[in-house]
């Protein structure tokens, strides 16, 4: 009885879900074709799509979104580096912790966007400034992270490993390490947050010449709208696919395979 | 002396930044206006400051994050609980708000100019947009933890609806509200300054960066993000670790 049930439940929740969001999309088509707005600022869905299928055909599209990718990763890729071996110093000797969380906490709550116009002057319109925003926007949420997982590692675990005559590098790679993996993950799908944050506004800021920020500031200035709107379903449809597709998966490889979700926490 | 201690090793690396920084605007050979020295900067922020310029700047850049914050409190809290109580409208919201809630709220910023304009309104209804999110999701989370014995036990013993709306289910979600109106209001900061800058407002710490840009101030660009580095640090250890001291800390309901 509780299967049919089930099924019956996950229906219409399904059904309710698929009414939201239709419900939503025709609020916007009666708002557009009322003329209440312009056409040229509220776009009618049907106008948004070709725009979507026309830039998917251009091919254009996918360097843009290449690029605002690439720019993402490299800043991880960065920011983990330097993270990582930072946040475990700190998580293990007391001195290196009281030198630099002063630091990291005046850092930390400076919007990284707020830096922009400052890496544009030093640094020119283009890459290396927006890979700096994304690096600026990830790599204290990292270390913070991965400072709170190394100091909650269970003491337990590391006398009994150095009771049983680990050396200090068995003791980072097999105690340490994997202990604070949770953290670092989970100090990961927010730093990608906010690094995804930083890259769409840095490249409107800095409007180098890829992009998908470029690609809604051009829009901007052309007044096209569906181009914005079109822009702006495949940044949240690529934001959903990393979180879901790769972050969540690479939780579930690691963190829920070794049965450490319970000390996973943000 | 311990404290000392801290203090002292906390300095460091502040003095090796500041060094280093000094070290690179008088012989790295970079043009001092993009490289000011320290000394510059200093006196720039004073001379700001005394003017009353980033003061000013501060305010209405601090106006708009807590019109907008608070707008979204109220709608994100208010959504938040209905979509707790009730499955029709969860199942109804949740698709959308999933898509929405990952698009990056500055992206939205000049399709906010197109159809509001330039200047405060844009700004205020684009923060409310983007913090309100985190409110939703997790008001929602704290209204579905709330056990439900809790609740069948108050229907038992005969309260009302509205006592048990205000006396159990509130209480019961209010930790997941507050930190979802922490994550909200950390949201807006972050995405504020950049908001200014794209949408010209007249009078704004981001305004004042970008403005800054044009004219090659460096020492202006650093002074203001001196000024918001503090303002974030405030923000952060005042206002809402005080918040939850008082009320969700003291009521028992999370450790401090």
């Amino acid at each position: 009885m509780s299967a049919s049930n089930k099924t019956a439940y996950a229906w219409s929740t399904l059904l309710r879900g698929i009414a939201g969001l239709v419900c939503a999309l025709l609020l916007w088509e009666v708002f557009a074709r009322s003329g209440l707005y312009s056409k040229a600022l509220t776009p009618p869905l049907w106008t948004v799509a070709i725009r979507l299928k026309d830039m998917l055909a251009d091919g254009a599209i996918f360097m843009h979104t290449g690029v605002t990718i690439l720019r993402v990763i490299v800043g991880l890729i960065v920011s983990f580096a330097i993270a990582v071996p930072m946040g475990m110093l700190m998580g293990t000797s007391r001195t290196v912790e009281r030198m630099f969380s002063p630091l990291l906490s005046v850092l930390m709550p400076i919007p990284s966007l707020a830096w922009v116009p400052l890496f544009v002057l030093w640094l020119g319109i283009g890459n290396s400034s927006t890979v700096l925003v994304v690096i600026y926007a990830s790599v204290f949420t990292l270390t913070y992270n991965t400072w709170t997982g190394a100091r909650a590692i269970n003491q337990v675990w590391t006398k009994s490993a150095f009771v049983m005559g680990a050396n200090s590098r068995q003791l980072l790679w097999n105690v340490m390490l994997p202990g604070t993996m949770p953290y670092v993950i989970s100090g990961l799908r927010i730093a990608f947050g906010r690094a995804w944050i930083a890259v769409i506004g840095g490249e409107l800021l800095a409007s180098p010449d890829w992009g998908l920020g470029k690609i809604i500031f051009d829009a901007r200035e052309f007044l096209e709208t569906e181009s914005m709107l079109a822009a702006l379903v495949i940044i949240g449809l690529i934001g959903i696919a990393i979180e879901k597709l790769f972050l969540r998966r690479l939780e579930m490889a690691t963190i829920d395979r070794w049965g450490m979700a319970q000390g996973a926490s943000n | 002396m311990r404290r000392f201690l801290d203090i002292a090793l906390g300095c460091i690396p502040f003095l090796l930044l500041f060094a280093a920084w000094q070290l690179l605007s008088v012989y790295g050979g970079f043009p001092k206006k993009l490289v000011p020295e320290l000394g510059q900067i200093v006196s720039t922020f004073a001379r700001l400051a005394m003017e009353g310029i980033l003061w000013n700047a501060a305010v209405s850049t601090l106006y708009r994050l807590l019109l907008g914050f608070m707008l979204s409190a109220v709608i994100g809290v208010v959504i938040g609980i209905l979509m707790g109580r009730h499955k029709a409208i969860e199942d109804a919201l949740l698709p959308l708000i999933s898509f929405v809630y990952p698009i990056p709220g500055i992206a939205y910023a000049p399709l906010f100019v197109l159809w509001f304009g330039l200047g405060d309104l844009p700004a205020i209804l684009l923060i409310a947009f983007a913090s309100t999110f985190a409110v939703i999701m997790n008001t929602w989370k704290g209204v579905k933890s709330v056990k439900p014995v809790w609740v069948k036990s108050a229907e038992i013993m005969g309260a009302r609806n509205v006592d048990i709306f205000w006396r159990i289910v509130l209480p019961g979600a209010l930790p997941f509200i507050l930190s979802g109106l922490r994550l909200g209001l950390a949201s807006a900061w972050r995405i504020l300054v950049a908001v200014e800058m794209l949408m010209s407002v007249k009078v704004g710490l981001g305004w004042m960066i970008f403005g800054s840009q044009t004219f090659l101030n460096t020492d202006v660009m650093l002074a203001t993000i001196a000024l918001i580095g503090l303002i974030g640090v405030v923000l952060e250890k005042q206002v809402f670790e005080q918040i939850e001291r008082r009320t969700v800390v003291r009521w028992g309901m999370v450790r401090g």
